[in-house]
């Protein structure tokens, strides 16, 4: 770990007093909860020589579990930024009725446990379910297929978004809007030029957290998914088999592989944050 | 281009804003917009902008109607008190803005941008933030972006309220000079006085959501047709007094007051400080007062007065030199002459206190 000094360097006091105290308290917190369990990971999987890994980590089973898990978090992510940013909008700017109710119903899919939320989509969505037969019929299958395992991932996510975009929209002033049509431009122009870049950086931080809620998303996943190896097996459901079947070996591989990838995701996404933070004259 | 307001009305939620605004802006004035705040000089400039809509009444830009044009279809330049820069963009990106809308070849909108930064001497600072600029280039920025698609009227909303006295000081000159050299046809809001005249053409005098006079700065100042106007302009002495035989008596003197009947009507009667004559001997028209505090300002002496037939303290304002040749000082007897007055029927009934002058 490398020396922690005040930001503008040197042995200069800050203005804020207790950097050395705080900066110590958050490296122990972060090393106690974050750090050390996950080096126990690694430190498992270094048991193992790199073929053995590489074997493990890189089964067809495996490849076709991260296809799914990485794809479908990626599209439900994706989803729910403009799901979630239509949300918000709507939510902070017309006054109707319900909205109130409207508003608290977003955090639901965060207060409901996740296998309720997972038996009643895969209810809703299964062959004579109120949505799933007629879907059926069109020729669109849900529960048990890839499109459910995304819909529950959606419907976990949904409020990552809408609450990360909702008070950056609450605080934007009409002004710029009324500037820009002032000056002649369109709607669409307004929304693309003006609004965008403001809400872009706190539509990015939804995306990584509904994203990162996604990929370790277990529990509403299993009853639509089916579980069909190769097909609609998850990562974190076959990490699951894996510890069943008392595999150690392969689950810590697979859990490595899965807690890269999230990493890797999760710091390109800080970096464009920064960026577009940054554009926004606000860094 | 002209502007006119012809008998507009404008109402939220049943109180109403704006009762039978009109008036005219000929084409290539700046116009002041003067009133204390909430008397609805905002609400008007955002009507005439097509921010809002009026419930009766018309906006004519060039003697044409523009209601059911929006905002975007008026062609305007809006300046707002609080910039609304856009934040993402930089100085050059913001006053672009306007030409970009319009779609103008990438090398004409370059070209005009440099222009325009120059107009508002802000060259060099293209690549900054609005975050990295200070108010008052921040509202330059704003009056460039305004003015980079060559609008027909320019609206200016209190655009140097949020800045600090020194730097309105001189912005306010800065923009005289500017409409000088582009004679685009201005439209200004504010509520302080001084501001309005020293930049407007004309003023435009509003109280409570009707226009109370227009007229060039020194007829406003001069022949104020209401009260309020006499009030809101500076400091002033207000004299309750009685009309009688077409004559104004207050204090134990009078003047001649042609509209005056035969009965006695309340009335009020105005000076303003400077208007006040000091003596210490009586003359004609004069009354007796006692001097409270004396206060120097500048060239000239302020004095507290206090007149036994008068019911409240009394400010006159006399050159230092008068006030060294009379010898004042507190507890002095004087004579009171009001040189000019100005006398309107009726009570006391305005709601505008002294704190508010």
């Amino acid at each position: 770990m490398g020396r922690i000094r005040n930001k503008g360097g040197g042995r200069s006091r800050g203005v804020l007093p207790g950097l050395g105290l705080t900066a110590g308290l958050t490296t122990a917190y972060l090393g106690l909860v974050v750090v050390i369990p996950l080096s126990t990971l690694a430190l498992r999987a270094s048991r193992l020589s790199l073929a053995d890994f590489w074997a493990l980590a890189t089964g067809p089973r495996a490849l076709a579990s991260y296809r799914l898990s990485l794809g479908a978090s990626l599209a439900a992510a994706a989803a729910n930024v403009l799901l979630g940013v239509l949300l918000a909008w709507v939510l902070t700017r017309y006054r109707f009725p319900g909205r109130s109710l409207a508003d608290a119903l977003v955090d639901l899919p965060f207060a409901l446990p996740t296998a309720v939320s997972g038996i009643a989509l895969t209810a809703l969505f299964s062959q004579n379910g109120w949505l799933g037969a007629p879907l059926e019929r069109l020729g669109v299958k849900v529960a048990f297929s890839p499109l459910g395992v995304t819909l529950a991932l959606v419907f976990i996510g949904l409020p990552f978004v809408v609450r990360t975009v909702q008070p950056v929209l609450e605080e934007l002033d009409a002004d710029m809007e009324e500037a820009a049509a002032v000056l002649g431009a369109g709607r669409l122009f307004t929304f693309r030029r003006v609004l965008l870049p403001e809400i872009l950086p706190a539509a990015l931080t939804g995306f990584a957290l509904a994203f990162a809620r996604a990929l370790g998303e277990y529990g509403s996943v299993v009853f639509i998914s089916g579980n069909m190896p190769g097909r609609t097996e998850i990562t974190p459901l076959l990490i699951m088999t894996r510890l069943e079947q008392y595999d150690y070996p392969g689950a810590t591989a697979l859990a490595l592989v899965l807690l890269a990838f999230s990493f890797l995701l999760l710091f390109a996404i800080n970096r464009l944050q920064a960026f577009a933070r940054a554009r926004g004259g606000m860094a | 281009m002209s502007i006119a307001v012809h008998a507009v009305h404008k109402a939220f939620d049943g109180h109403p804003v704006l009762r039978d605004v009109s008036f005219d802006v000929p084409g290539g004035e700046l116009v002041a917009l003067l009133g204390p705040s909430g008397c609805g000089k905002t609400t008007l400039l955002r009507v005439i902008a097509g921010l809002e809509e009026a419930d009766a009444g018309a906006v004519l830009h060039d003697g044409a109607p523009v209601e059911g044009k929006s905002a975007r279809e008026r062609n305007v330049g809006l300046v707002f008190q609080h910039y609304a820069l856009f934040r993402h963009m930089n100085v050059a990106e913001n006053v672009a803005f306007g030409l970009r809308v319009r779609r103008r070849p990438a090398a004409a909108v370059r070209a005009r941008v440099q222009e325009l930064l120059r107009l508002v001497q802000l060259s060099g600072l293209e690549r900054r933030f609005p975050s990295q600029l200070s108010g008052g280039q921040r509202q330059r920025v704003a009056l460039a972006r305004a003015l980079a698609a060559e609008p027909r009227v320019l609206l200016l909303d209190e655009p140097f309220g949020a800045l600090d006295a020194r730097v309105r000081q001189e912005l306010r000159q800065w923009l005289r000079r500017l409409h000088d050299e582009i004679h685009v046809t201005t439209l200004f809001v504010t509520h302080d006085q001084e501001e309005a005249f020293e930049v407007a053409d004309r003023v435009v005098l509003m109280n409570r959501g009707q226009v109370e006079q227009v007229g060039t700065p020194r007829q406003v100042f001069d022949e104020p047709r209401s009260p309020f106007v006499m009030q809101f302009l500076g400091a002033v002495n207000v004299f309750h007094g009685r009309l009688e035989d077409g004559r104004a008596h207050f204090g134990g003197i009078d003047v001649p007051h042609p509209a005056a009947g035969e009965l006695p009507a309340p009335a009020r009667l105005y000076a303003r400080p400077h208007e006040l004559e000091v003596h210490r001997d009586p003359t004609a028209g004069s009354f007796p007062a006692r001097v409270l505090r004396v206060t120097p300002a500048g060239s000239a002496v302020r004095l507290e007065l206090h007149a036994p037939t008068v019911d409240r303290p009394i400010s006159a304002e006399v050159e230092a030199r008068r006030a060294e040749a009379l010898a004042l000082a507190e507890g002095l007897e004087v004579w009171v002459a009001p040189r000019r007055l100005r006398v309107f029927e009726g009570e006391a009934a305005d709601s505008l206190s002294s704190s508010q002058l």
